[in-house]
């Protein structure tokens, strides 16, 4: 802990925004929303800093949203670049350390860009500081601050005369509120954010000098490894020490209830004594056969929401021409990193400092805090990027196991868990059922739509105070948040469709406010969350990608049904002009040929072509995305391969387009990775895919498909996430594609050649029109 | 434990280690290089490749004391940030990346690839990438960025 931000902001002079003015953000600053900007724990007046300008015009940002390999750390020295309008080089972020950032709780929702891009947090603290000097440069030029033009850190007045940031400083401190109406540059005039600005991790990371938390090594650093428990929920009955003792370099071996981990001298030695050592576990819990699971999940008791009810969707599906149901299944999914997770803990007396690469480093502080008993104030947590996550993987459980093994021998130790460890105890990606009903009149218009979901839920991000929702905290006694059966009330507040629950085309109404994005005004979504037997975590795009899996398919059942283009039947029902706007842009861009599917054919092997659309509203308003899938379907095989994809993507005014169109086509085929062949698997016992051969992942041979990313720009409005849009429609523009090319609808993902194959070939009643 | 010599990217090494040490253990913690990593200690990833005798191995699960006089690349090895490797800068330049976790398995498993057989298809490029994994999905510019190194180096 050799560097604190208050040693850091000791320079001989600064200016700095901070948020001691409370009052003047209110409830911007303070909010307590699940996303935004959280109180801190340690002095708000030292900490809750955004950006110091120090005398020699440098300038140091404070970010409490980091670069997993988004490209956030970029984006963000953008930001800060163009806000205070100095040269790229001199803005330096410092992201997510808890001794020196702002508590902006977790990165994670898409929500990086919304919190820090719009008219709050970092980028307000930066037009803070822009005005401020800018005023100051008014006074000592003697010229009104409207005159005065700011380049690279160098303020010009109308006379000519200069000054610079470092010579306004000085020597000098200034301590500057943040400002609410201190004003954001225009886009229009933008000349470093807005720009493909190459990222700025990559030369380190092609030449092999990048520092990952895996490369973290502090002094007298051991290893550390952990045992899990063989079947899920097995408890310890004994553990043999002495089955241990003789290995080399062997340093202690711990046991906390649950929780069974060793230290060694090295890593191998580590490794060795985790497999060698002998603990008798109880029999775990008998899990449900995957075989039926999907039927299972819906007799569960479940705690229910209902998010919009027309209460008249039974009348009008009784009346309509044709009434359409269909049942979509998604799977358990797994975050999957390449790298299995990793931290280091340097836990001494009553201090600790961790390195790890969670998303939420301050809410990992306060567990960590909490399960080693230590003061708040003791605990340091400083975010090092891992492998990537896509959500919560076992970042945060690792650096747990880091913190409790260092706690035990007050050395340094790192933990890497091993593949199997990180795979059949992360958290996974919610499994979930959805029945869809629609009612269509004789014009061919969608009358009544109703929805019904069941989404498995175990534990989760542990948040501020929950450890037992990651397999360490639950090891060690502490329990998981699980839900509580109830059943739904009338809904009450306008739509919130942050799970993409309510499909795009309904009117969305709730009282007199109609949030949705489309004009079907008969609707109905009624939620059920079940307990889940496995940990379950947010997985990029959680829920929302299967959600829009079971609309954006179920919408084209409906386009087929009334043989009417999957096109032309969106538009007829969307009213949301950004959804709208984005369907005609991958349309036109895709050369969309106007035609109902499935494409004709009598073709029974050989290989078939067909192409499926599919849009979203991300979270109902954060990000607009139509993705047009091509595919080739080998009908022996039931391979299907995807040629071509293309995508329209509105996320506002775009910070870096490079940076996007990197996110998009990475989305993309994680997509199609996760649609084709990814799921987790179990026995009676136990989860059975926990490595890359039980696990199927796309590797770096598959044929790649051509991806055009269509930006669609917009400059006045918020700017929006953009990390989790494109991934959402990945399984339902396949699946559409796969019943355009064979004529038959796969309900349940992932579309394995097996399944694909058997469909083809003996094909299944389809579902029953009425 | 035993006095192991090795020679990496150049430079002499001595460690003392265990012999059945895997490789990737003496590079990344008693060498603190970086390139080679832990992804699953089973050869089905990628991430601890390094070269060795021309090939690209799975260093993750290769005994230190099997690697003998033979010189070991890592991707540190190939080039320097000022001064980059062909390959790397056409990573560079084409921003093959997001987490970069896995570039040493890409990077290298293709320069051994094209170090072999210079005129390599796509094809025969994506077979040498069969058991490479990128969960970030940046296939599309890493294909893209070595069919360039690929393109340049053949004139």
């Amino acid at each position: 802990m050799s560097v604190s931000r208050r040693d850091f902001l000791k320079t001989s002079g600064a200016l700095v925004v901070s948020f001691s003015a409370a009052s003047l953000f209110g409830s911007y600053a303070l909010g307590q929303g699940p996303f935004d900007t959280h109180r801190s724990h340690i002095d708000p007046a030292q900490l809750d800093s955004w950006i110091a300008v120090s005398a020699d015009g440098t300038v140091t940002a404070f970010s409490g949203k980091c670069d997993f390999g988004q490209g956030m750390l970029t984006v963000q020295t953008q930001l800060v670049a163009e806000e205070l309008c100095v040269p790229l080089q001199s803005v330096k972020v410092v992201q997510c350390d808890t001794a020196m950032c702002p508590d902006q709780g977790t990165t994670s929702g898409s929500q990086s860009t919304p919190t820090n891009f719009n008219l709050r947090n970092l980028a307000q603290a930066a037009a803070t500081a822009r005005e401020a000097l800018v005023g100051m440069a008014a006074k000592q030029l003697n010229e009104s601050a409207n005159q005065l033009t700011v380049a690279d850190g160098v303020i010009t007045g109308k006379s000519g005369r200069r000054v610079t940031y470092a010579q306004l400083i000085g020597s000098k401190r200034f301590d500057v509120p943040l400002n609410a109406a201190a004003k954001r540059r225009s886009p229009y005039r933008w000349t470093v954010l807005g720009k493909s600005v190459p990222s700025l991790d990559r030369v380190a990371l092609m030449t092999g000098q990048y520092e990952f938390v895996h490369n973290i090594h502090v002094p007298g650093m051991l290893h550390g490894r952990v045992v899990r428990p063989p079947e899920v929920g097995a408890i310890v009955s004994s553990v043999d020490e002495n089955s241990v003792r003789g290995i080399p370099g062997f340093i202690k071996l711990v046991v906390r209830k649950n929780f069974v981990g060793v230290v060694a001298e090295k890593q191998s030695q580590a490794i060795q004594a985790a497999r060698q050592l002998k603990v008798d576990w109880g029999p775990g819990r008998k899990l449900s056969p995957q075989a039926s699971f999907f039927e299972t999940m819906r007799m569960q008791p479940s705690e229910d929401s209902l998010l919009v009810d027309s209460k008249d969707v039974e009348d009008h599906l009784s009346r309509a021409t044709t009434v359409l149901r269909a049942t979509y299944s998604y799977p358990y999914q797994m975050h999957g990193s390449v790298g299995t997770s990793c931290a280091v803990a340097d836990v001494k007396g009553d201090r600790a400092t961790i390195w790890s690469a969670t998303q939420s480093v301050y809410p990992t502080h306060s567990i960590v805090a909490k399960i080693l008993a230590l003061p708040l104030d003791n605990v340091r947590v400083i975010y090092v990027r891992g492998s990537g996550c896509y959500g919560l993987n076992g970042a945060d459980t690792v650096s747990l196991d880091a913190a409790l093994l260092s706690h035990a021998v007050g050395r340094p130790v790192r933990v890497q868990l091993s593949r199997q460890d990180e795979m059949a105890w992360e958290n996974f990606g919610a499994a979930c059922v959805i029945d869809q009903r629609a009612g269509i009149d004789q014009s061919g218009t969608i009358v009544a739509w109703a929805c019904e979901n069941w989404q498995t839920s175990r534990g989760g991000r542990p948040g501020y105070d929950q450890p037992g929702n990651v397999i360490t905290g639950t090891l060690l006694g502490y329990e998981p948040e699980t839900i509580t059966p109830q059943a739904a009330t009338a809904p009450k507040e306008q739509v919130r469709n942050r799970s993409n629950a309510v499909p795009s085309y309904f009117a969305g109404c709730v009282g007199d406010q109609c949030a949705g994005g489309g004009n079907i005004r008969s609707e109905r979504v009624l939620t059920h969350e079940v307990d889940s037997q496995f940990f379950t975590g947010p997985l990029r795009s959680p829920l929302r990608l299967q959600n829009t899996f079971a609309h954006e398919c179920f919408m084209d059942e409906i386009a087929a049904q009334i043989k009417t283009d999957p096109v032309s039947l969106r538009l007829k029902h969307l009213r949301d002009e950004r959804v709208i706007d984005v369907v005609k842009a991958a349309a036109k861009a895709a050369g969309w040929e106007s035609r109902p599917s499935p494409k004709p054919s009598t073709q029974r092997s050989g290989t078939v072509s067909g192409r499926g659309i599919a849009c979203v509203a991300y979270e109902g308003s954060n990000g607009y995305a139509a993705l047009v899938a091509e595919v080739d379907v080998d009908l022996t095989s039931g391979q299907v391969h995807a040629t071509r994809f293309v995508v329209a993507i509105d996320a506002g005014p775009i910070s870096n387009p490079d940076g996007l169109r990197n996110q998009t086509e990475g989305g993309i085929l994680q997509g199609m990775s996760r649609a084709l062949g990814e799921r987790v698997t179990w026995d009676s016992r136990k989860v059975t895919s926990f490595d890359w051969e039980t696990y199927n992942s796309l590797y770096l041979d598959l044929a790649a498909p051509k991806i055009d990313v269509v930006i669609v720009d917009r400059i006045n409005v918020p700017a929006l996430g953009a990390g989790e849009t494109a991934i959402t429609l990945v399984a339902a523009s396949l699946g559409n594609a796969i019943f355009d090319a064979t004529g038959m609808r796969l309900r349940e993902a992932p579309f394995t050649a097996d399944r694909v194959r058997a469909a083809f070939h003996a094909p299944a009643s389809p579902e029953k029109a009425s | 434990m035993s006095r192991i010599s090795l020679k990496v990217n150049g430079q002499q090494h001595r460690v003392e280690t265990d012999p059945s040490t895997p490789l990737l253990f003496v590079l990344s913690d008693d060498l603190g290089l970086r390139g080679p990593k832990l992804g699953c200690g089973m050869a089905q990833c990628g991430s601890c490749m390094v070269i060795l005798r021309g090939q690209a191995v799975r260093s993750c699960v290769m005994p230190v004391s099997s690697v003998g006089n033979d010189e070991i690349t890592t991707l540190e090895g190939l080039g320097t940030p000022e001064k980059p490797h062909p390959i790397q800068q056409a990573f560079i330049d084409e921003g093959a990346a997001q987490c970069g976790f896995c570039l040493n398995g890409v990077i290298l498993s293709a320069k051994a690839a094209l170090d072999e057989k210079p005129h390599a298809s796509d094809d025969e490029i994506r077979q040498a990438l069969g058991g490479v994994l990128c969960r970030c999905f940046a296939h599309v510019r890493m294909l893209r960025a070595i069919r360039k190194y690929a393109d340049a180096r053949k004139v």
